[in-house]
This record gives C-alpha cells, structure tokens and sequence, in this order.
C-alpha cells in the first residue's frame, strides 16, 4: 500500500525538466531545434551588445552640466548634450522666460488626457466635456496670453512637445467623428452621399500625408485672395484631420460589416429610426470591435505629425534635430535622436496598452 | 517631391499674376507692428535657434536690422522658419514680407517666380573636401572619385554638371539628410564630399575628429550668391530691404559700429550725417523715420560685427571674410552710396 502512495505521488508531481527554470527555458526557448538555434543566436547578439550599450550610455558618458569639449574628449554618450538643450528641444522657440506656460499647459492638457482615459469618470458625462473645454480654454490662455498681463506668444512661435501633443490629440478628437460619418456614408443607401464619401476616402488615402501638408502649405495659401493668409499651424492641423478621417472612416467601415445583419433587421424591426439604430445598436459594437485597429491608427497618427518638419513647423522631432545642428553639439545627434525616441515611445506604450486593457475591460461588460 | 515642387513653383508663377501688393508691405510692417521674416530655422551661423530658443545668424540678423530701420525695434520681428520648398511660396503668398533663408540668387528665380533678391549679404559657392591622406591638391585630380552628396539640392546638379563639363567621372554616393552623409564621408564610405564652402568648413571644424586629416580643395564649382528676397510688385518694400543692407555696408566702411555710433551723430561728413539721418532727406524718401540707419546700426551693428557675431573667426565656424570682405579690402562687398 505505503509503496503504492508513494508512486501516486511521483506521478502527481511534473518531472523535473518541466517545471521551475529549467522547465520553462525548455518551453519558451528550446523547445524545437529551430526555436533553439534562434534562441541562441538572440543570446549571443545580446550578451555581444549589451554591455558595450551600457559602458557607452552610462558608464562612459558626460552627464550635467558640462561643455561640448568635455563630450568630445569622452568615449561615451553625452547627455550633456541633452542638459543644455533640453528646453529647447521641448519648447522649441517659444520664449525663454515664459517656458512655464507651455510647461503648465501641458500639464493640464496631459491631465486632461489620462483623465478621461479613467473609466470611473466616464460617469461624469456631460461634466467632463464641461471640464474638457474649461481645460482648452486655459491651455489656450497660457499659450497665447495676451490676458492677465501675460505677455502674447503668436502660435508661429509654439513648438516642441507641445506641438506634436496638438497636433496629435486634435488630430485624433476631430478625424474620429468624422470618420464615423464617412464610414456610415460609405455605405449609406443615397447614392449621392455614398459616392461623395468613396470619392473623398479614395483620394485621400490614395495619396500620402507629407504630399497632403505639402498641398496645405505650399499650393492653399496661393488660391486665396491677396492679404489673406491662414496660419500655417492651423493648415497643417486641418490637414492632419482630413488624412486622420479617412483612414478612420475605413476602419469604422470594417467594424461595421462585421456586425452580423440580424442586428441591423432587429434595429428595423424595433422601429429604430436609421440615427438610434446607429447610435444604440450598431455603432456601439462596431467601435468595440475596431479598438485595436483604431489605437493602432492612432499611434501611426500620432507618429505621422513628425511630418511637419517639411512645412517648416518646429515639432519634437524638428527640434531635436535643429538642436543638434548647434555647430557646437552637432557630433551627438544620436542622443538627441535617443532623447527624442524615448519621448514617442512613452506615449505610444501608453496607448497600446491603454487600448488592451480597455479591449479586456470592454469584453467583460459585454459577457454580463 | 521634386515633381511636386516644380508644379508648386509653377503654379506661384502662375498665381502671381492676378495679385497685387505695390506699396502694400510698408504699410502693413507698420500695422502690424513686426516684420515677417523667413528664415532657415536650422542652418548655424545663419539662423538657427541659441539654447533658449532665440534665432541666431546672419540672415536672421538681417532681419533683425529691417525691422530697427521700419520700425525702431531690432526685435519686432517674427521669424517663420520656412523648408527649402515652401519658401518662396511663403513669400508670394504674403506670408512673409522678406525672404532671407540662405537663397541663391539665380536667373530663374528673380524672373519667372515673380521674385526681386535686393543684395548678395554672403557670397558662397561649391567646393570639395577629401582626406588628407589622398594626397589630392585640386579637384582636377577627382577623376573616377566616390563622391558623397546629399540628394534634391542644387549641389547634386552642380556637381553633375562640373564634372560633364571637365569630361570626368564620378561615383555619386547620395544621401538623403545631412547626418548620414556626413557620417557617411567620415566612416570612409566615399573619398570627397561636397557642398557649400561654408558647410564644408563648419564640417571639417565640427563632425570630424582631427580637422587636420581632412582639407579642403581651393576649386570652387559654383557660384551661390546668398541674399534676402522680396516679391517683385513691392519696389517701395523692396527698396526698404536693399537700402538697410546697403546701410549697413556703409557704415562698416565709414568705420561707423553698434559701439560708436552715438559718437558719430556729431561727426562733420556729410556722408555720415545723411547716413545717421542728421542731414535728412534719406529716410523720408523710402517713407520710413529718419533714424532708420542709425537704429539698424546702433541695435544689431553694422555688416562686420553682424559677420564676426555669426560666422567669423572667433565663432566655431571660423569663417574668413574672404570674398565678403569689403571692396576696400579686396573683397566683393560694394554699396551704393546713401545720398
């Protein structure tokens, strides 16, 4: 019998070569020839290259407050660099002494952002939107001035991390919508709001971003009558829009040809009319279904606003790069470009994961 | 792109037609209280924003000293950094009332594009930097040679051009940004690089790590005339423009700086007093104050501490006055006389 026992519980228990380090190097490293070979072939490449990234980031590197002499005689990184430069880089041109406010503005605009990203406040509603346009009217305070004895900064002056923030969120809270609209036109049953909007995502998905700035910067101000003048900034925001919503409207269009057709029939037959059927029925589970490839839209959005150096508006990516053509600094652009990398990513990582807990969170009211 | 830029130019020609300014710029530098200028934004020693985010250069400089004449204030001036492409649509649109972005003057674009370049505020042209160790002395030896350029420039045609011309061949190694190319000339990638004297010269002092392993050929292929830019239905405008950079010009060569020129109100030459406006006349003509001169002079400096400030010796980029020396010194720089 002991002997019996004893055996059972050899068997309950997993070899081993299957559990514990071992076990899971064997699962997720080697578990194939092939998968073995690429694996080590990922251990050589890391341990040929990370200590040589640490020795030329950390270890060797200038940190502080020290010139470009000191950077060229050490081996490593210069992150002085980054000291020197790093209101600029973030600000851009805006003035020196009035850097606080774009600082102040960010920090409500940011606020603003996560906020609304916290799914217990969703509940405030209309609260919200109200604490939305409070907020802008504030940024917009400190960024213009003009009032309370703040000094006027025209907007050809803003620039840095502000900017690519701009022209990202705005870019973002306008396509949506219309992308919305232009989806639901592209398979509107009225031929002639179905073919105006085939006709406007077709062209303008049939062309690039940068050829599109181009048009707004360089062809636009030429049709418009002699002293008029529409400001370069706004251009650019608008044409990011424009291109935003019809990349948009074509994701929204695949959300809803995924909605099974008995949802449409049981909207109809409710008596819905075309509006409340797409505001309460059909629209809620399309939009839930294009979270990932909308987020990842958004990302390319948010990306695609380092665009606008060709129009000659200073954004974070702009000034990272007039930074370093300082004549003084010019050799260790690779920190400015690090700098500025780190930047993206932050917000980027953001959103992605922002996007799968609200894809898991969304997933779970709809299991109820 | 390069399609692009041509339709865009084309179309400018095309537009330029229907509009009309004349007189309207003065008017409306006044009214607004500042003037436009568009510049670089990224080019050291010409414009490019210092640490604090302040536009630094000579162009910007010259922007600087319109706005003492026009307005009395050296820094009522809004800077609007413009891309090679979009600025001369930026200048006909009345986007920007003066151009003064490192421009070569050229045939094409002071006719068919509706512009007018006021004067050469720096004489620039195209030469070769090799490595020491090639042992080339000039750019008749670069037969054959991998040459590293960056590409959609005016510099990629120069350099196609002077070697058909000479019967040579080349091996072009072209690169998109300036980082790369650079970088790419200094890993050893190609023997010559190419461009602007100036560039070359704020290459050799700031991206290499000897600036004695590499030298610079004494050819220059092209000529790059550099200078502000106004469009061609403003002659009131355009004069303001011509005649501040000439001010300037002249005050260096009466020997009339920033740091003397209160000193020099008082002075009995007749040339200095209608300068300064203390015999008036000159600034009344231009319809602008009589102080314009004096104002540039006196906030921004005349055309030599503008030079020094930006680009000459005691600045990283370490530039001879060379051909921009005045003509008393064997230089290029000639104004017309102010009276």
């Amino acid at each position: 019998m002991t002997d019996t026992t004893e055996k059972h519980e050899d068997w309950s228990r997993p070899p081993a070569t299957e559990v514990g380090v071992i076990g899971w190097l064997r699962k997720n490293l080697f578990s194939s020839w092939f998968n073995s070979i690429l694996s080590l072939i990922a251990i050589y490449l890391i341990i040929t290259t990370i200590p040589g990234i640490i020795e030329w980031a950390l270890i060797n590197s200038v940190w502080g407050d020290k010139s470009p002499e000191v950077c060229r005689e050490a081996k490593g990184a210069c992150w002085a660099f980054i000291y020197e430069k790093h209101r600029f880089i973030l600000f851009g041109v805006y003035p020196y002494e009035e850097h606080w406010r774009p600082l102040v503005a960010m920090i409500i605009f940011l606020t603003l952002i996560f906020g609304s990203c916290i799914k217990p406040l969703w509940k405030l509603g209309w609260w919200l939107a109200a604490l939305w346009a409070g907020g802008l009217v504030m940024v917009g305070i400190l960024m213009w001035g003009g009032i309370f004895g703040l000094e006027y900064v025209n907007q050809s002056q803003w620039g840095g991390l502000p900017l690519t923030l701009f022209l990202a969120t705005f870019g973002t809270v306008f396509a949506f919508p219309l992308g919305i609209f232009l989806a639901l036109g592209r398979r509107s049953r009225m031929p002639a709001i179905r073919s105006l909007s085939v006709a406007y995502i077709e062209l303008i998905r049939g062309v690039p971003l940068i050829s599109i700035l181009f048009m707004a910067s360089v062809m636009f101000p030429l049709f418009l009558p002699a002293g008029v003048s529409i400001d370069k900034l706004l251009r650019a925001q608008v044409g990011i829009i424009l291109f935003g919503a019809a990349y948009g409207a074509e994701i929204i269009r695949a959300g809803l040809q995924a909605i099974p057709r008995g949802q449409y029939e049981a909207a109809d037959a409710m008596g819905l009319s075309y509006w409340q059927s797409m505001r309460k029925i059909i629209l809620p589970q399309a939009l839930r279904i294009t979270i990932p490839p909308m987020v990842n839209g958004f990302i390319g959005g948010f990306k695609d606003t380092s665009l606008v150096v060709i129009i000659g508006l200073f954004d974070l990516l702009m000034t990272s790069r007039v930074a370093f053509q300082d004549i003084n600094w010019r050799p260790f652009y690779v920190e400015g470009y690090l700098f500025c990398a780190a930047i993206y990513f932050c917000f980027c990582f953001f959103m992605s994961r922002y996007s799968q807990w609200l894809e898991k969170d969304l997933a779970k009211d709809q299991n109820h | 792109m390069q399609s692009l830029k041509v339709i865009g130019l084309a179309a400018g020609a095309v537009m330029l037609a229907g509009q009309a300014f004349a007189g309207a710029t003065l008017d409306a530098v006044m009214d607004r209280g500042a003037v436009r200028c568009g510049v670089s934004g990224s080019l050291a020693g010409f414009s490019i924003p210092d640490s604090q985010g302040k536009m630094q250069g000579l162009d910007a400089d010259i922007c600087r000293a319109v706005a003492a004449a026009v307005l009395g204030d050296a820094e009522a001036v809004e800077f609007v950094p413009l891309s090679a492409q979009q600025r001369f649509t930026a200048l006909q649109s009345g986007e920007v009332d003066v151009l003064s972005r490192n421009t070569t003057w050229t045939l094409t674009r002071d006719t068919a594009l509706g512009l007018n370049f006021t004067n050469v505020t720096f004489y620039d042209g195209q030469g070769f930097m090799v490595r020491t160790d090639l042992g080339v002395t000039n750019a008749s030896e670069l037969d054959g040679a991998a040459i590293c350029v960056q590409t959609g420039t005016t510099t990629e045609k120069n350099l196609t051009d002077y070697f058909r011309a000479t019967g040579m061949t080349f091996d072009p190694v072209v690169f998109e940004g300036f980082e790369e190319s650079v970088t790419a000339f200094v890993a050893g990638r190609c023997d010559v690089y190419t461009t602007d004297a100036s560039g070359l010269a704020s290459i050799r002092v700031s991206n290499v790590e000897n600036p004695d392993d590499y030298v610079i050929l004494p050819d220059i292929i092209s000529k790059e005339p550099l200078g502000p830019v106004t469009r061609n239905d403003d002659d009131e405008w355009f004069d303001v423009v011509k005649w501040t950079v000439n001010a300037l010009l002249n005050a260096e060569e009466m020997g009339i700086s920033s740091a003397n020129v209160d000193e020099m109100l008082t002075s009995d030459d007749p040339n200095i007093q209608r300068l300064l406006g203390v015999a008036p006349g000159m600034g009344e003509s231009m319809k602008i104050n009589e102080e314009w001169a004096y104002n540039a002079i006196k906030q921004v400096g005349n055309y030599s501490e503008i030079f020094e400030r930006s680009v000459g010796t005691d600045t990283p980029l370490g530039f001879q006055r060379g051909v921009n020396a005045l003509w008393t010194n064997g230089g290029l720089m000639y104004a017309p006389p102010i009276r």
